[in-house]
């Protein structure tokens, strides 16, 4: 009898990538990052069977700094990237990171379609209310009345809620996170990933640099943990929708909403049924389909 | 290609005509002739004018043809529009009860059918339509039981009573015409092998299913749409999924995510939805993933002429996606080569590890030709190149780099899984092991040597591809360019010119990249009157060869209408040029559809 070895402990150094972040000093993305990697690391999840994919933008960066397999794609188009990914190998973790210029705006469209087909997918938005890599833009979650170098007499657009945007757009996991809460982050990430479905994370990721409204400050007056109040209910979609309305004084983290009733894209698809990953599938085809294809002609 | 018989359905969309085209284009088929069909109609569900050609022959049939030998009119504007083209020896079936002819023939042959009297009792709505089939057929000197055996597929899912009204109602319409109308005087012999009817959409889907094709993604947009519904209808038992995307940004991006993944993936679209994917195309290059694009090309600029035909995307295709970067164009030549042309893309995409693009048009894909089934064989050549997709349990990772740099600038790929093989595909410049190199570590030696490392594939891109050769006579008087889907037209064009002491030879292109410049221009260099033929108004690949090797031909024939050429087309264009009356030729569509 073969004797099955479970594989070593892994440790956030194993997530380390080949350079280290070129975030500014002080950026929410470090928390967020870090979180990531430890979470790996908890579950231990082997480096080699989780794929990173980002759109563009400064949190885009990420894949470059933690030891997964990495895809660093087009502005707006991480979300669409990672389905076809999940879809052609359905045993790989696909974790989507960017921002919410690259999730909000230029890929809005993917945002809302990703949602309702419940792609298996852990989609993390470094969430700064502005445009950083572009020295300081108003973005789709920019408050109304900032001043940026775009706007500089205060935006005049109402915010996206991504919250809410993603409730209507039938996303299965829905929650929001703050990068100095990393302990609360882990724990959402860890629910994320073992989720099976499209979970959804908006975090409070300032920007140190261009956005002096949102701060580290500002947040931490705010914030309360939905998971604090003990009445509240996750699995009730009209409550959840009713506290991601909530921004003011008090503004809810936490899980808002959560069904697992849902199969996900790959479940629901029935060439993936079985077989396994396309990726490792016969190419050829059976001479007698092939002579079924033939004969439809005829 | 004198032995051949054109049939021509008209009616409003809506009317039917598909349904008795596809029943002539199979009793051809079954019975050994060769066809190719064209179907002329609009962006309308309902209503206006649809125009289907179907030519039939005993020898292989490359274009719908310039004479029509049987119509059959649906309704009163179809017999308005086409009557005063049927030549004596031809003849028109209609319903008489409902359409009357207008305009005096020469001498074709008018064969109303009283629908009302023949189909008494019917409650079918398309019975003038089987009745006229079955008349047609009768007066071609085919037997009832092929068209039996037809309908009774055809109605089979509707109940054994539907299937005996409707073949009441045909064998109605064939008795009448054998006691009524004049049989036509040289129908075709017909003979025992059987071919296959192939539309180029359904020969694209299928090229894909033998190259190994595992994710189609597609947004509907024609006359790219029937890739999407044969791999839809089909998906389950090929192994392929199938998936509708919210745009053709979407549609790239999700097949460039599956093919980096390891699958081999493809989407199909026309010019609009290209000009969508071209950032996409570009991050496939850049990553170094393949992807093959199907670009069908319809009538343009922007939403153009959905339902027509053109060659105008070629510039689209040379210049798509910003940046320089390898890759693969090609314009498949005929229907059977939509099928055969996919895989040969594939391996190349693969091997090259750059986007492959597949510049077909509506003349191809929404056409149908006969093909022998024998040429349909799924056990083409795949080869997936340098892919890694398990780690050498000896080795480990051995000092894997993705982007290593090679003197073929091939650097082998590992797939998503792969222990040890971990790095980041990135679409900013980055360095052998995928680090980015554009932001803070910018470094204009490794820029410049990635650069070269992927631009050291065209060398072997123009290796693997061998340049077009002459067809005919090197000594013709004049030799026909063309690239694409005007293959068949032009070969028909030289059979003619040639018949009528005119000798022409042709020159087809289908890689338009890599071109082969040098060897095209050797063989124009020693033609005696060369004239590009293309369908589009500004001359995009005579324009492109001028680019590429300065040569300039003696003459254009061009044609954007929406429709294809006509073999006459070109054959009147050719004696105006040689008595030198022009260098520029633009036939006008004679037929309004």
């Amino acid at each position: 009898m073969a004797t099955v070895l479970e594989p070593a402990k892994l440790t956030l150094t194993d997530f380390k990538g080949k350079v280290d972040p070129d975030w500014c000093p002080g950026c929410g993305d470090f928390g967020v990052l870090s979180s990531l990697q430890k979470v790996f690391a908890e579950m231990n999840v082997q480096p080699h069977n989780v794929v990173t994919v980002s759109g563009i933008g400064c949190s885009s960066n990420l894949p470059g700094f933690i030891n997964t397999y990495g895809m660093h794609t087009l502005h707006g188009r991480a979300l669409a990237v990672a389905t076809g990914v999940k879809m052609a190998n359905h045993n790989l973790h696909v974790v989507v990171t960017g921002g919410d210029g690259d999730g909000f705006g230029i890929g809005g469209n993917h945002f809302i379609h990703t949602m309702r087909r419940n792609v298996d997918l852990l989609y993390i938005v470094m969430d700064n209310q502005i445009y950083g890599l572009t020295t300081g833009q108003t973005s789709p979650t920019s408050r109304k009345g900032m001043k940026t170098k775009s706007m500089p007499y205060g935006n005049v657009e109402e915010p996206i809620n991504p919250i809410t945007l993603a409730l209507a757009a039938g996303a299965t996991f829905v929650a929001r996170g703050y990068s100095a809460e990393p302990k609360h982050l882990m724990d959402l990430i860890k629910q994320g990933m073992v989720h099976k479905g499209f979970s959804f994370i908006d975090v409070f990721s300032p920007c140190v640099t261009y956005n002096h409204d949102n701060t580290y400050a500002w947040f931490k007056e705010r914030v309360r943990k939905l998971e604090d109040d003990p009445s509240y209910d996750s699995s009730d979609w009209h409550e959840a929708t009713k506290r991601a309305l909530l921004w003011g004084d008090e503004i809810p983290i936490g899980k808002f909403f959560q069904r697992t009733d849902l199969p996900s894209l790959d479940q629901a698809d029935p060439v993936l049924e079985h077989g396994g990953p396309l990726a490792h599938r016969q190419l050829r085809i059976a001479p007698e389909v092939v002579r079924s294809f033939v004969s439809e002609l005829m | 290609m004198d032995r051949t018989f054109a049939v021509a359905i008209g009616g409003a969309a809506g009317q039917g005509v598909a349904t008795p085209g596809d029943i002539f284009a199979k009793i051809f088929a079954r019975r050994g002739l060769h066809i190719n069909a064209y179907n002329a109609y609009q962006s309308i569900i309902r209503g206006g004018h649809t125009f289907l050609t179907i030519r039939a022959g005993i020898e292989e049939v490359t274009s719908f043809g310039d004479r029509i030998d049987l119509l059959i009119p649906l309704n009163q504007d179809s017999m308005d529009r086409h009557l005063g083209l049927m030549k004596a020896g031809s003849a028109v079936v209609y319903n008489g009860d409902s359409i009357k002819p207008g305009v005096r023939t020469h001498g074709a042959q008018l064969c109303p059918l009283p629908v009302n009297e023949l189909s008494k009792g019917s409650r079918s709505k398309v019975e003038q339509n089987t009745l006229a089939l079955a008349a047609s057929l009768q007066m071609m000197n085919v037997d009832f039981e092929p068209l039996a055996e037809i309908l009774t597929q055809q109605f089979m899912r509707k109940g054994a009573k539907v299937v005996t009204e409707n073949l009441d109602i045909a064998r109605a319409g064939y008795d009448y015409a054998a006691a009524t109308f004049q049989p036509f005087a040289s129908p075709l012999p017909m003979r025992d092998t059987q071919y296959a009817v192939l539309s180029g959409n359904i020969a694209l889907a299928m090229g894909g299913a033998a190259a190994g094709v595992k994710f189609y993604c597609a947004y509907p947009m024609s006359p790219a749409t029937g890739v999407l519904h044969w791999m839809a209808a089909h998906a389950r038992e090929a192994g392929i999924v199938v998936r509708q995307v919210e745009d053709e940004i979407g549609v790239i991006n999700m097949a460039i995510g599956a093919a980096h993944a390891g699958v081999r993936a493809m989407c199909a679209t026309s010019g609009g939805g290209f000009a969508l994917m071209t950032e996409g195309l570009g991050m496939s290059a850049m990553m170094e993933t393949p992807v093959v694009v199907i670009d069908v090309q319809r009538a343009g600029p922007s939403t153009g002429v959905p339902t027509k035909t053109e060659q105008g995307d070629l510039w689209q295709m040379l210049g798509a996606g910003f940046g320089d970067f390898p890759k693969l164009i090609a314009a498949p030549t005929d229907i059977l080569d939509c099928f055969k042309l996919v895989p040969e893309m594939h391996n190349l995409a693969d091997r090259f590890q750059c986007p492959g693009i597949i510049l077909g048009d509506l003349l191809l894909s929404e056409g149908r030709s006969s093909v022998d089934p024998v040429q349909l064989s799924f056990d083409t050549k795949i080869d997936r190149a340098e892919l890694i997709v398990y780690a050498d349990p000896n080795n480990g990772s051995n000092g894997y780099e993705r982007y290593k740099i090679t003197e073929s600038g091939i650097s082998p790929r590992a797939i998503p899984g792969v222990p040890g093989h971990m790095h980041t595909a990135s679409t900013d410049e980055h360095d052998e092991n995928g680090v980015l190199i554009s932001d803070e570590f910018t470094n204009p030696v490794k820029r410049r040597a990635m650069m070269e490392k992927r631009q050291r594939k065209v060398a072997g891109i123009e290796a693997a591809v061998l340049p077009p050769v002459l067809i005919g006579s090197s000594t013709a008087d004049v030799t026909l360019v063309g690239w694409g889907s005007t293959k068949g037209v032009i070969r028909e064009a030289v059979e003619i010119l040639n018949e009528e002491g005119i000798s022409a030879n042709q020159l087809q292109v289908r890689w338009l990249v890599p071109l082969h410049g040098e060897a095209i221009v050797d063989i124009l260099k020693s033609s005696k009157h060369t004239i590009i033929v293309e369908n589009n108004y500004s001359g995009q690949f005579a324009r492109y060869l001028r680019s590429e090797t300065s040569y300039v031909p003696n003459g254009h024939i061009r044609k954007y209408d929406g429709e294809p050429f006509m073999p006459h087309h070109l054959v009147e264009a050719v004696k105006e040029q040689l008595a030198g009356k022009a260098k520029l030729s633009v036939p006008m569509h004679e037929i309004m559809v």
